[in-house]
């Protein structure tokens, strides 16, 4: 099976490959062109939030309970394990910061929520891994359970208290925020100088050095310590290995039962996570609702990302953007319009260079409807905004499913000694 | 015991353990929370024992059924089709828009707007159809993002000067109101009581035989079970496995749309912001619940039309009614979980059959053989 040759990487590439030595200037590379492609959109349309510092650090906030659901569905996903019940244990986990929180401060909050999706992540690992349910059934009943569970519990915790009530919390004190010091001023100076690409990179320096929430931070930790530990550590083959070839896992002495328990339960805690940045950062409060849809947005940007952290984190850094930026400033999100007729423009031709004559055609046309919409209108719905997201993820899928590559046993029972 | 009977205890034995244990759970979280739970169940039964609740039940089951079935299809062929909610919320809303806007002959009106829904809900499941079928993309993934497309593009539509008008005095927003000739009148089912039972009753019971005849009794329903089944299996026999995927997509699409009509041409007259949301997903737990049987969905669908309704009681009891959202999700896990065990030991059991069976026919032809010669066909150790 090819399986193998993806799990063994980790062993071969330790000594940098050549393949992983030049990511990173490609990568860099993409930044910077993006970086550039924003400023100018920002100079020919005027649209100052495009780049602001404000809107870096709406995105980054309003990406963590995305990437949070995101990396938890990795965290199953990877050991074999679909979660859909992301949404479910990440409502818990509003519930666990809201109960907690308001009662013995905001940490207290995180930890809770934390648990209350662990809990979930346990309930999902008990009839998925030990009963064999289908796991997408389970992941269903987790949603109808979990949402039953927090109103029912919210209407017995916070009915009568300060503040709270049948669908709301009291108020959670807050948890506090770092700026970096020196970055911090750096980014907002360059931001005033109002020149092209320089204001652009000071905003985004200043966003993402200023006020970042203590749970952002905790947030950004997990990703990059999900990435090491799942592809650095021996722990994190075994347990991808589950994800790929259970059996062969089996046969190499992998308890398989237990590392597909302990994923999905971590994933639960990373949803529960999420839950809290949402309960106790964004909002100061649970409430009723409050999830609306993230964690399965999370698993659109888990999806996005190829079920990698780094595409993941990107995922959910895109889906983030489009959102802060519509909180911001509807103009803005218009000017988005043209970003994507010249990126698309972009594409075209450099598909045509690479002789795609159909490609290369299709983004065009493309480019040209993103031209004409963008030239003959003045606003974007904000339901246009709402529903980007899932969009990218569809045409993602239509257009790379060749490209993506999901773990080859995802989504299937796993039984002891059964194999057939 | 023979097999048969066996089989009619797991059959029916089986949801009704999962059920009682669900409510031993609920029992729990109700005392631990203060709530005698005996009590909390006898006024459930006791308001469901009332005509005007009964009629509510049926309404609730009817839509639930409906949904369920929608599910169930797709269930049938091995395809989640997770979409049904936005497929219904889609289709009642432009049901609904061409409803309010058209004036037509009582049965015409009627007919066309139930065939609006219907197509609608067929396009936007066919969709995630396409998807799978051209470029691969799970079913489940994609209805998902179709849920909440629908669900952009319907508020997109639900605005003043597109499809709605606003209504006088209330900041509510719903298309226009469907005249007279295109609503379904109520049935007078249950005795005691003015209420009424929504006509599209009818409709539902149709859908459910229609359904249990295509799956069952028709070649179409075969290879479409057969495909769930065994896919490897179908190809082989010649079945066309894009073709009844596309298919049967669109078939639980067009059922999809049907969801709202109920609640629609019988009640509300109008697509408003507040139309029942979420309705699909109760749908994939009643189609577990039944096990995609038409009979055994009418039960789940009751069940929990009797749950959702009886549960306007226990607010007035000081119990929160979310209540009845825990015992429905502990339901349908309970549920999913017993029927896996018991398929594990029905296998187990059918294993240890035909090993007896096979057991009994004995060692082969030379059967009574003489004691005599016993020894000499044992293998000198």
């Amino acid at each position: 099976m090819s399986v193998d040759s993806d799990v063994r990487i980790p062993a071969a590439a330790s000594p940098a490959t050549p393949a992983r030595r030049r990511a990173w200037p490609r990568l860099l590379l993409i930044l910077s062109g993006l970086l550039l492609l924003f400023s100018f959109v920002r100079v020919v349309t005027g649209a100052e939030e495009l780049t602001s510092a404000g809107t870096v650090a709406a995105a980054l906030g309003l990406a963590v309970p995305i990437g949070m659901a995101g990396l938890g569905g990795l965290w199953s996903e990877r050991s074999g394990v679909v979660n859909i019940g992301l949404e479910g244990m990440m409502i818990l986990g509003t519930w666990g910061a809201g109960f907690a929180g308001w009662q013995w401060g905001p940490w207290a909050g995180v930890a809770f929520a934390v648990i209350m999706g662990a809990l979930g992540g346990l309930l999902h690992a008990l009839a998925t891994v030990t009963f064999g349910v289908d796991q997408i059934v389970s992941g269903v009943a987790i949603n109808i359970l979990a949402l039953g569970l927090t109103k029912y519990l919210a209407a017995t915790a916070f009915e009568g208290t300060p503040g709270g009530g049948q669908t709301q919390s009291p108020p959670i004190d807050p948890i506090g925020s770092v700026t970096l010091p020196g970055l911090s001023q750096l980014g907002e100076a360059l931001e005033d100088t109002e020149l092209f690409l320089i204001s652009d990179l000071g905003g985004l320096i200043a966003g993402l050095t200023t006020d970042i929430s203590y749970v952002t931070v905790l947030a950004i930790t997990c990703v990059i310590a999900t990435w090491w530990i799942l592809w650095r550590t021996a722990f994190g083959l075994r347990l991808r290995s589950c994800g790929e070839a259970p059996y062969a896992a089996e046969s190499l002495g992998v308890n398989v039962y237990k590392y597909k328990y302990i994923a999905v339960v971590v994933s639960g805690a990373l949803s529960g996570l999420g839950g809290a940045y949402l309960a106790i950062v964004a909002a100061s409060i649970y409430r009723e609702g409050q999830t609306g849809g993230r964690g399965y947005i999370g698993l659109a940007a888990m999806i996005f990302g190829n079920w990698r952290p780094g595409g993941l984190a990107a995922g959910a850094g895109l889906f983030g953007y489009a959102d802060g930026l519509q909180l911001r400033s509807g103009e803005a999100v218009h000017a988005l319009l043209l970003l994507a007729a010249i990126a698309l423009g972009i594409a075209g031709l450099y598909l045509a260079w690479k002789r795609k004559p159909v490609g290369s055609a299709v983004s065009l046309v493309l480019a040209a409807g993103f031209w004409w919409w963008y030239a003959s209108t003045t606003d974007l719905p904000p339901q246009v905004t709402f529903m980007t997201p899932y969009i990218t993820t569809l045409v993602v899928l239509a257009l790379a499913s060749q490209r993506l590559r999901m773990p080859a046993a995802d989504g299937q029972v796993y039984r002891k000694g059964e194999e057939t | 015991m023979s097999p048969k009977v066996r089989r009619l205890l797991l059959t029916v034995g089986t949801p009704l353990v999962a059920v009682l244990f669900a409510m031993g759970i609920v029992s729990v979280i109700l005392a631990a929370t203060g709530v005698n739970p005996l009590d909390a169940f006898q006024s459930m039964i006791e308001y469901a024992g009332q005509p005007r609740t009964q009629v509510l039940i049926l309404n609730q089951s009817t839509t639930y059924y409906l949904s369920a079935v929608a599910v169930a299809i797709g269930f049938r062929m091995n395809l989640f089709n997770i979409g049904v909610d936005g497929q219904y919320r889609l289709a009642a809303l432009l049901a609904a828009a061409f409803a309010g806007n058209v004036a037509l002959p009582a049965p015409l009106h009627i007919g066309l707007t139930i065939l609006v829904a219907m197509s609608v809900g067929a396009m936007w499941a066919g969709i995630a159809g396409l998807l799978k079928v051209t470029r691969g993309v799970s079913e489940v993934i994609s209805t998902i993002m179709l849920n909440f497309i629908a669900t952009g593009i319907a508020a997109y539509l639900l605005a003043p000067g597109r499809l709605a008008e606003s209504a006088e005095g209330s900041n509510n927003i719903a298309t226009p109101t469907i005249p007279e000739s295109g609503r379904v009148p109520g049935l007078p089912l249950i005795p005691d009581t003015v209420e009424l039972v929504y006509g599209l009753i009818i409709l539902a019971a149709v859908v459910g035989v229609a359904y249990w005849y295509v799956l069952g009794r028709t070649r179409f329903g075969f290879d479409l079970r057969a495909t769930g089944m065994s896919e490897s299996a179908a190809v082989a026999s010649g079945v066309n496995v894009k073709k009844m995927v596309m298919i049967s997509m669109l078939l639980s699409g067009a059922v999809a749309g049907l969801v709202g009509m109920p609640q629609l041409l019988g009640a509300s007259y109008q697509y408003s912001l507040d139309f029942p949301a979420g309705l699909g997903f109760t749908g994939i737990a009643i189609a577990l619940l039944g096990r995609n049987s038409p009979i055994g969905i009418a039960f789940g669908a009751l069940l929990f039309g009797f749950l959702d309704s009886s549960a306007q009681i226990l607010d007035l009891e000081g119990v929160p009614k979310e209540i009845v959202l825990i015992m429905q999700g502990v339901i349908v896990l309970c549920v999913v979980i017993a029927y896996e065990l018991v398929r594990r030991y029905t296998v187990r059991q059918v294993a240890r059959d035909v090993g007896r069976r096979l057991g009994e026919a004995g060692p082969p032809p030379p059967a009574p053989a003489p004691p005599a010669a016993g020894p000499s066909t044992e293998v000198p150790a």
